[in-house]
């Protein structure tokens, strides 16, 4: 029981908004020191699987010059510009787009997308710009919405095409864990019985999108209203 | 022999960190300029040689990193880019054309995870076809910095100025994702899995099949809340509630149970800070105010499909 220690930092820690590095550091030596672990070996495993993981970082940290270079000349706003010239261009239609676009390609093995190369310059200006070219002016709150909204299409779209119709990372873990336990199953099989979570995904994408689109409206309806108000 | 392998890209990233961090030095404008340059000068440090110093070294500069973050040594971007008009102006100017290197990096990673990932001379590859995935995302966004320099005709310095302001935008959350990789890790070699998949196996009344379901789903859920990571929460839930009750007990189908199980950990990972670099970090990079903006947006989604995984599991692991 008292190795659960580091989860109760960890929840107690987020819910007193004291920084999340510390949090994270704290939680691992308390439950290194709960399981009888010396001080400096819980240091030396941080700093072992600190280097083992740096690929984490590896493509945010490799992306930013090339996003800053081209947000500097315009991209977001060369972005905005082309997607208001679709009619029928809505943030929520170009959010679910861009997922399916990343569920298809990656459950073909191919990780196009990300937070840094895709979202930031690409991704959320576009749904921005087609909700400015429909609405006019937005508030900051229902901007953000949107931008918030632009990341969970990525990660909905990378997460729930992966395991499906090829076998790739997961499915193989899958396979591994199975095995090691004496169960021998089909790579085929497993692919196949993520396509129904695939789909059950896209769908609840589907409808908070047609939620975020009816919220864009409505804010801007209340934002133009609220301007009369003040000029009566 | 892997010509393009994760050293090399650590490296290339160790080299950027290490001119961030002069640049900071450097700048008498920039405010808690030392901290600064320190946090990015230690980190970089890591990605440059970090396999060659020894680990006890490397974690005793994390733990000065993380000091450094959480008494607020470090500061955000005070550097200025071109304004909207200039910015509008030049996006005028260049058109489409300015597509061009953000979307080589899709292609090029298209490119090499089919292609150039499978090209060798003997034991001489082009790409280390362990880490395709990685690489060559990587590859992707070295080519676009060179199509972009071309097409922009800017300075080198400039990709390096630009990239220091997004860099301190993002700021210290950047190491998070590692550093919860590095908890996760801790977490197993102590054995706290087993713990949390005996408690709820033993809170439940999992005589009934659905309630066996549902236990296993929800686990890999909040386990995975907990990690931060599907993939450390899967074997611990599957061999510690999955198995014994779903398959062994009730009969049910191994391969319907654990495709499931594992997509179910992935709702759990839309809705937890722990998995830093799908929620916090991307709130910090769309310039978010709140942190938590992205899991927010995210709760209903996760909240949906894992109920859509308990039924279709409940639904099929018997049947078929």
């Amino acid at each position: 029981m008292i190795k659960l220690i580091g989860i109760v930092v960890v929840a107690a820690g987020f819910a007193l908004r004291i920084n999340t590095l510390l949090v994270v550091m704290a939680a691992g030596i308390a439950t290194g020191l709960c399981a009888g672990m010396p001080f400096n070996d819980i240091i030396a495993e941080f700093g072992k699987l600190f280097v083992e993981n740096r690929y984490v970082t590896l493509p945010v940290g490799l992306m930013l010059a090339v996003i800053g270079l081209l947000e500097r000349y315009g991209l977001r706003e060369r972005a905005e510009a082309l997607i208001k010239r679709v009619q029928a261009a809505t943030a929520g239609r170009v959010l679910l787009a861009y997922a399916a676009m990343r569920q298809i390609s990656i459950a073909l093995g191919v990780n196009v997308g990300g937070h840094a190369g895709m979202v930031r310059p690409l991704v959320a200006p576009m749904a921005e710009g087609a909700a400015h070219a429909r609405h006019g002016e937005l508030p900051e709150t229902t901007v953000a919405a949107i931008r918030a909204h632009a990341a969970a299409a990525e990660n909905v779209g990378n997460f729930f095409g992966e395991d499906t119709v090829f076998a790739v990372g997961a499915v193989l873990l899958i396979h591994g864990v199975l095995k090691t336990a004496g169960y021998d199953v089909s790579l085929w099989a497993l692919s196949w019985w993520g396509v129904p979570t695939a789909l059950a995904a896209f769908g609840a994408l589907w409808w908070r999108v047609r939620a975020l689109d009816r919220r864009i409206a409505r804010d801007a309806a209340a934002k133009v209203a609220g301007k009369k108000e003040d000029t009566p | 022999m892997k010509l393009l392998n994760l050293d090399v890209f650590y490296a290339i990233l160790g080299v950027f960190l290490l001119l961030v961090a002069g640049r900071a030095a450097g700048d008498r404008r920039q405010p808690k300029r030392w901290g600064t340059a320190l946090f990015w000068g230690l980190l970089a440090v890591v990605f440059l040689a970090g396999k060659q110093l020894p680990p006890l070294v490397v974690g005793y500069m994390v733990l000065a990193m993380v000091v450094l973050a959480a008494t607020k040594q470090l500061s955000g971007p005070h550097s200025h880019t071109t304004t909207a008009e200039e910015r509008a102006a030049s996006a005028e100017r260049l058109q489409n054309k300015l597509f061009w290197p953000a979307l080589l990096i899709p292609v090029t990673a298209v490119v090499s995870t089919l292609l150039l990932s499978k090209l060798h001379v003997g034991d001489f590859w082009l790409l280390d076809s362990a880490n395709v995935t990685v690489s060559s995302v990587c590859l992707g966004a070295i080519v676009a910095v060179v199509a972009g320099l071309r097409l922009t005709r800017a300075p080198l310095a400039t990709p390096v100025a630009e990239g220091s302001r997004l860099l301190q935008t993002v700021g210290w959350a950047l190491i998070l994702p590692q550093l919860l990789a590095a908890l996760g890790g801790i977490f197993a070699v102590a054995g706290v899995g087993p713990v949390v998949a005996d408690l709820v196996a033993r809170a439940l009344p999992t005589q009934f099949p659905f309630v066996a379901v549902v236990a296993y789903c929800v686990g890999m859920a909040l386990f995975t809340m907990c990690m931060g990571n599907a993939f450390a929460a899967f074997p611990v839930i599957t061999l510690g509630i999955g198995l014994p009750f779903i398959v062994v007990k009730h009969g049910g189908n191994p391969a319907i149970m654990a495709a499931i199980g594992m997509l179910s950990g992935y709702c759990g990972t839309l809705m937890t800070p722990m998995a830093a670099n799908f929620n916090i970090v991307p709130a910090l990079l769309l310039e978010l105010k709140d942190k938590n903006a992205v899991i927010k947006a995210q709760l209903p989604l996760g909240l949906t499909i894992l109920g859509a995984n308990i039924a279709l599991m409940y639904f099929c692991v018997y049947r078929f």
